[in-house]
């Protein structure tokens, strides 16, 4: 029964009917890393080094090293990720359910507020309204909060640090044990440097999202890009990380598959959209 | 009378560069311990433990009683100016290049007599002079014999600033100049005359209070440079390197750590990223470019200052991944030394005791603080040494090395429990 | 105190050869040597087996010393003698080639003098001529010895009121005297103008106040006077001689050699005195070091050099004839050839064989030997005193 709709899928997909959209960020040493404090273990921003370019290293091939954090540019966050998840069973990398790797999503549209207060944070009321317009959320679907902060192409914009730590939008708590425990999303995607707010330390409890997301075994997506390039619903997104043993996350190639006439509409918008970060590419 | 140095004209961009050409590099190995002294800022000569001879030129004994028992000992270098010429001639591509060139024996008031190079302002013999040890272009020890008094403009002299690095209409690149040596240091070279001062900046999310202000300088350009991205350093050296005189790297990871203090690599990970190697992605960047200007005009490559630490001589156990970091950045800086030895550019190594900053908060004082770190940078850049010890730690934690390495080791093992 | 020393009884030298200088050659060092022990022999009228003795003197001779040269030109000796004392080197030759002969340890030596001169030549010599010079003089600048004698002749200017018409006047006159002589590289007359105002060197030398390093080669016979009758020979005797290493340490500035200390022995020892002298070679590698000569020697007090100058005139029919050939600063100085190239000529002079000018009635001649500028100053000095066939015992 599923022979025919697979191959549909592929005819679909060369068709163009199917449109697949990059949800993921260029890996490059210029793209931001998350920051700690000092005194803590850090996240390494990603650095590439040749190994030889069709040169005396190697004179006919060309090949890099590259090193990172796992949770580098466009990642996906494990549930042992965080203290609430560590017990878990397959909640690392290369234990997390394969089938989990392609999930429907829905897109949440607080670019507008996201535009006005930096520290916006998504609340249940907003949910409501969303899925009064939308429909109910499905379960076992991503949820991602489109804020459009992709378009910081500017690493200072996109940090947005100042003297008492970085500002950028993100789940408050009610918002996110509301989608855990209502709606059992599969995860929660951000276009942000992290899935929780910038200053969600100050929440109860700290990084709610991160707290009870993967205390129950979901999954997080940061630094998405394109969410603008997606339908409220109706997308299916794919995203398998790295198969790290003990992993925490890795980065990812996180893309979308979209219906052609949504697609149609996002290509126009696309070619509006010319903002284009330093070193990193949005292609569809 | 000296006369101030002017600014140099525009390069020609047509005419070829001269390339760099070096004063005689040979020296017996005896002979090197003037060289030693030198690069530490110092004029010593041989003196016999047994009779108290002085002698100069360097040799294997006394030359008054064959005693083998010859320290190197500091002299102040004063003297007769017995008497002097200026070459005309030299069969020294160097010195041909260089013509006129004033030379002088002088017979110092502790007995040798030496041929020296002769300060434009010293009067005609006879005449009391100062002669010091300085480190010409060929990274060796020299005597120059200068005025009794100091003159105005003395460091101008065209002879004198063949053993100097003055970054006076000079153009600078200071790798890190966010933190808080990292902007004394801008400010120190600004007002010493250079004419650009590039300030490196990596993370630029990460405000460092200070450092806008800096922009505020007609001299400085603020340069994205983050030593542990190659290709940042590739980029920054297609850049400016071209136009760099004296490469300042003040980049430094500073964590507080030994070995059981810290779980993981991380943090002397970062720290050798950094500070080793952050200074050879620079040094295989920027070196090439320095190298083919070491003779270019008035204004040519001239210095690569490295701040590295005291603690690179003898690890200090609290500190001692940073250590370990800065003893390798050390080694490296000794290659570096040697390969950029045959363009004249002098590599300078900076070795301070704790800087008062964050990363030292508990080590007790004295600490040197940072405008003070600075200007001990510029005062090398206008002299003749290479190894400079800033600070009252520093100076005393090298006096104990040079006595004895292993008994400075086991103070500071003893120090840090 | 005057040491009684063993006289030289009756040796003598003989067959004075010059190699014809040239500025530039291809050839070694072992060429000019060996053509010039070949004309010395020729000169002599002996076969190269006759020869048991040899002297030899070079700085480009390297990697070979004076034993490398016995099978390289097929010599068998019973007594030899490497003399590295460049300016002295003829004057100690004699020395030790005399004492030989005189005692039996050989019963005649050849003493021989000679350079090559490649364009590097002179610059790559200096930057390897003593450790001192490489440690403490070469790295400022002036190769050679240019930048130490100019300190001395300015001091010298200085302290005695030397003026350079002083030197000047040598100069001149040695031209005057090398235009008679074949081999000397200088081909045309010097006039003072041209001297003082030729171009500046080191500050006060100019270019007539240096020697032109070239190639070429000397050499001489020590005998038994008996041998050298025999032979048919004409040849000098040999009065008295002195050497000197390291006078005056502490002088600040070598403005007396060692002739100082010990001038009263060489003239006790010939039973002459300075008004005596006939001829005179002194060692001309710059003219100050000649004036020093004339007063360290006797001929006028310390001081009274530029006085002395100026009371005398210097060519082969002048008061004071010196330097015959023309000196090194008109002939060339073809390295250690330069320490025989005065003796060579005193000996001609005395035999009545000169090449160039004659000196009238040459009866006594003085050579004096100056070099190794080892850091600041010459470290060797010597002199010689010959006497001609038929003088005073």
């Amino acid at each position: 029964m599923t022979d025919p709709i697979l191959m549909q899928l592929v005819a679909e997909l060369a068709a163009g009917r199917i449109r697949v959209v990059d949800l993921t960020q260029t890996l490059s040493p210029d793209f931001p890393q998350i920051v700690l404090p000092p005194e803590m273990g850090q996240a390494w921003p990603f650095r590439i080094e040749e190994a030889s370019r069709y040169d005396e290293r190697g004179p006919s091939w060309y090949w890099n090293n590259f090193s990172c954090s796992e949770h580098t540019g466009t990642h996906f966050d494990a549930p042992v990720h965080w203290i609430s998840g560590r017990h878990l069973p397959d909640g690392s990398t290369d234990t997390v359910p394969s089938a989990h790797f392609i999930a429907p999503a829905c897109v949440l549209d607080c670019s507008r507020q996201a535009a006005a207060d930096a520290d916006f944070l998504l609340t249940v009321a907003f949910l409501r309204k969303w899925e009064a317009r939308h429909g109910r959320i499905p379960r076992r679907s991503w949820v991602l909060m489109r804020t459009d902060w992709s378009k910081r192409t500017d690493p200072v914009a996109y940090q947005n640090l100042d003297e008492t730590g970085q500002h950028t939008p993100g789940p408050d708590t009610a918002a996110v044990r509301f989608l855990v425990e209502e709606r059992d999303v599969l995860g929660f995607g951000s276009e942000a440097i992290g899935t929780d707010a910038g200053q969600a330390f100050h929440l109860k409890p700290p990084y709610p999202c991160h707290y009870y997301m993967h205390g129950a075994g979901r999954y997080g997506l940061q630094c998405l890009t394109n969410l603008d390039l997606l339908p409220a619903t109706g997308a299916v997104v794919i995203a398998a990380p790295l198969k790290i043993r003990d992993g925490s996350g890795s980065p990812l190639r996180a893309i979308a598959l979209v219906p052609a006439p949504a697609g149609a509409r996002s290509r126009v918008r696309a070619s509006a959209n010319t903002a284009k970060r330093r070193g990193a590419k949005t292609r569809r | 009378m000296t006369r101030p140095l002017l600014r140099p004209p525009r390069k020609n961009p047509v005419v070829r560069t001269r390339l760099p050409t070096l004063p005689p590099a040979g020296r017996s190995r005896v002979a090197l311990g003037l060289t030693a002294a030198a690069a530490r800022d110092r004029f010593e000569l041989q003196v016999c433990r047994d009779c108290g001879t002085v002698q100069y030129p360097p040799r294997e004994a006394c030359r008054a009683c064959l005693s083998q028992r010859l320290d190197w000992r500091p002299q102040d270098g004063t003297g007769e100016l017995v008497s002097e010429t200026t070459l005309w001639h030299s069969h020294e591509l160097f010195y041909r290049e260089r013509m006129p060139w004033r030379l002088g024996l002088v017979r110092l008031d502790c007995g040798p007599v030496v041929v020296a190079h002769l300060h434009g302002d010293c009067a005609a013999a006879p005449s009391r002079v100062r002669v010091r040890a300085a480190l010409d272009r060929a990274g060796q020890a020299t005597l120059i014999a200068l005025p009794e008094k100091d003159t105005p403009n003395m460091a101008d002299d065209r002879q004198l600033r063949e053993m100097t690095c003055d970054p006076k209409f000079r153009k600078v690149l200071i790798t890190d100049a966010k933190t808080a040596l990292g902007q004394a240091m801008v400010e120190a070279i600004a007002a010493a005359g250079a004419d650009i001062v590039w300030a490196g900046y990596a993370e630029p999310w990460k405000k460092a209070p200070g450092f806008d202000r800096l922009k505020a300088l007609p001299q400085v350009a603020p340069l994205p440079l983050d030593l542990t991205d190659s290709r940042a350093v590739k980029d920054a050296a297609g850049e400016i390197g071209g136009r760099v005189d004296i490469l300042i790297n003040t980049a430094d990871y500073h964590r507080n750590y030994g070995i059981a203090a810290r779980n993981g690599l991380d943090a002397a990970r970062a720290e050798m990223d950094m500070n080793y190697f952050g200074l050879l992605r620079l040094a295989q960047e920027f070196a090439p470019a320095l190298r083919g200007r070491g003779a270019d005009g008035q204004s040519s490559a001239v210095a690569w200052v490295n701040l590295l630490s005291i603690f690179a001589l003898s690890n200090f156990p609290p500190h001692g991944t940073y250590s370990a970091s800065k003893a390798a950045a050390l080694s490296l800086a000794q290659c570096l030394r040697a390969e950029l030895s045959a363009a004249g550019v002098r590599v300078i190594n900076v070795f301070p005791g704790p800087i008062d900053d964050e990363w030292s908060q508990l080590v007790p004082p004295p600490k040197i603080a940072p405008a003070r770190l600075a200007s001990d940078i510029v005062e090398a850049l206008r002299g003749a040494a290479e190894d400079i010890y800033p600070g009252d730690i520093a100076q005393e934690w090298l006096a104990r090395w040079r006595d004895n390495p292993k008994t400075l080791e086991r103070e500071l093992a003893a120090a840090s429990h | 105190m005057i040491r009684h020393r063993a006289g030289y009884d009756d040796i003598v030298v003989t067959a004075p050869v010059t190699l014809p200088y040239v500025r530039y050659s291809i050839h070694g060092a072992h060429w000019f040597l060996a053509g010039a022990l070949a004309a010395l022999l020729k000169r002599a009228g002996l076969d190269k087996t006759r020869i048991d003795g040899l002297c030899v003197s070079s700085f480009t001779l390297s990697p070979d010393t004076a034993v490398a040269l016995t099978q390289h030109l097929g010599l068998t000796l019973r007594w030899l003698d490497h003399v590295p004392m460049g300016g002295a080197c003829g004057v100690v030759a004699l020395r030790r080639a005399a004492r030989a002969v005189q005692s039996g340890d050989a019963q005649g030596v050849a003493c021989i003098a000679g350079d090559t001169n490649h364009t590097d030549s002179f610059r790559l010599n200096l930057a390897t001529f003593s450790q001192f010079a490489r440690d403490a003089v070469y790295p400022y600048g002036s190769g050679g010895a240019n930048a130490s004698f100019a300190f001395l002749t300015g001091y010298y200017m200085r302290s005695y009121g030397a003026k350079r018409e002083d030197f000047g006047k040598l100069c001149i006159a040695q031209r005057a005297n090398a235009l008679k002589f074949p081999h000397a590289l200088m081909k045309k007359p010097l006039s003072l103008e041209e001297y003082l105002t030729a171009r500046l060197i080191a500050e006060p030398l100019r270019l007539f106040d240096c020697v032109m390093p070239c190639a070429g080669a000397e050499a001489f016979l020590v005998l038994r006077r008996g041998e050298a009758e025999a032979l048919g020979l004409p040849y000098a005797r040999v009065l008295s001689t002195i050497e000197r290493h390291n006078a005056f340490p502490d002088d600040p500035i070598q403005f007396r050699g060692g002739w100082a200390l010990d001038r009263d022995e060489l003239y006790t020892q010939a039973g002459v005195g300075p008004r005596d002298i006939d001829v005179l070679a002194t060692y001309d590698d710059y003219p100050v070091i000649s004036l020093m000569q004339m007063e360290d020697l006797g001929f006028c007090d310390k001081g009274e050099g530029p006085d002395f100058v100026r009371r005398n005139t210097f060519t082969v029919d002048g008061s004071f004839p010196v330097n015959t050939s023309g000196g090194q600063l008109s002939v060339g100085q073809a390295g250690a050839a330069g320490g025989f190239l005065g003796l060579v000529e005193v000996i001609r002079q005395l035999a009545g064989q000169p090449l160039g000018g004659a000196v009238a009635n040459a009866k006594i001649g003085l050579a004096s030997g100056f070099g190794m500028i080892n850091y600041d100053r010459g470290l060797c000095s010597g002199a010689a005193i010959l006497a001609a066939r038929g003088g005073p015992a």
